[in-house]
């Protein structure tokens, strides 16, 4: 049943990513992102990660991706559409992408992955993570407030009306 | 229990990546460029959870939280500088974005 459910939840994060872009209109696409990230949510339910399931459809298919379409609402791109794909463009993003997914299909081809050991699964449950995060992690996840504090500035320097 | 090798996984990671990849370079709209940006981070995301699940330890999901964390503060950041570039130049589309090329 759960090998169904991975099929079913890769495929349809696959789907969903590539209408991204092939959607002229940046709404649809906007919305087929929300429909990938949900779906890499159930991907990562499946591997037991359950609080960062939580978060990713919390934090991206909400939050992000709310931001995402009011900006493309503030900014009405619909004349957008109209513009051709270079076919220049297409090529050289097919040749990098070909070259790049060849190296990295051979590189976990020939290496030596673990199984997993049905003794020591692992719950990616909100507890031990938040131990962790409280831990070993914690100077890192000081360094992140002080980032967001960054960002946040940033933000409101950024939209103020007399941008110099 | 599921019986999916690890290799399964990130083949899918992998795969995204790439679409992500084809994206960025394909396309010339800077919200639909910062879209596939995310949906390369979020194939980052699954490979790192993978591997955390299949090595048997947390490392991997924290990172994936700090990568989650930083991407919000990315979006936000890189939004309000389109939306800012868009006040002076009234355009979204990264072929009319030539001052510096000439």
């Amino acid at each position: 049943m759960q090998d169904y459910l991975f099929y079913i939840f890769a495929a349809m994060t696959l789907i969903c990513g590539a209408l991204v872009i092939v959607n002229r209109n940046p709404v649809n696409s906007a919305m087929f992102l929300v429909l990938a990230i949900a779906s890499m949510a159930g991907l990562f339910v499946l591997l037991h990660a359950f609080f960062l399931a939580a978060v990713q459809v919390l934090v991206y298919a909400g939050a992000v991706m709310v931001l995402f379409l009011f900006v493309i609402m503030l900014l009405n791109l619909k004349d957008e559409e109209r513009r051709r794909i270079k076919k220049r463009g297409v090529v050289a993003g097919v040749f990098a992408v070909a070259v790049i997914g060849w190296s990295y299909y051979r590189s976990i081809q020939g290496a030596d992955l673990p199984t997993i050991a049905s003794a020591d699964r692992l719950e990616g449950a909100t507890i031990p993570l938040g131990k962790l995060l409280f831990t070993n992690y914690l100077l890192p996840f000081e360094i992140l407030s002080v980032l967001l504090l960054v960002a946040m500035i940033g933000v409101i320097l950024l939209s103020k009306k007399d941008l110099k | 229990m599921s019986a999916i090798p690890l290799q399964h996984y990130l083949i899918v990671s992998g795969l995204l990546f790439s679409l992500g990849l084809l994206g960025v370079i394909m396309r010339r709209n800077l919200l639909v460029i910062y879209m596939c940006l995310e949906l390369m981070l979020n194939a980052a995301n699954l490979a790192l959870v993978a591997m955390s699940r299949f090595n048997g330890n947390l490392d991997g999901q924290i990172m994936v939280f700090f990568i989650i964390t930083v991407a919000a503060a990315e979006v936000a950041v890189g939004l309000a500088l389109i939306v800012a570039l868009y006040r002076k130049r009234q355009t979204a589309h990264v072929e009319d974005l030539t001052s510096l090329n000439s």
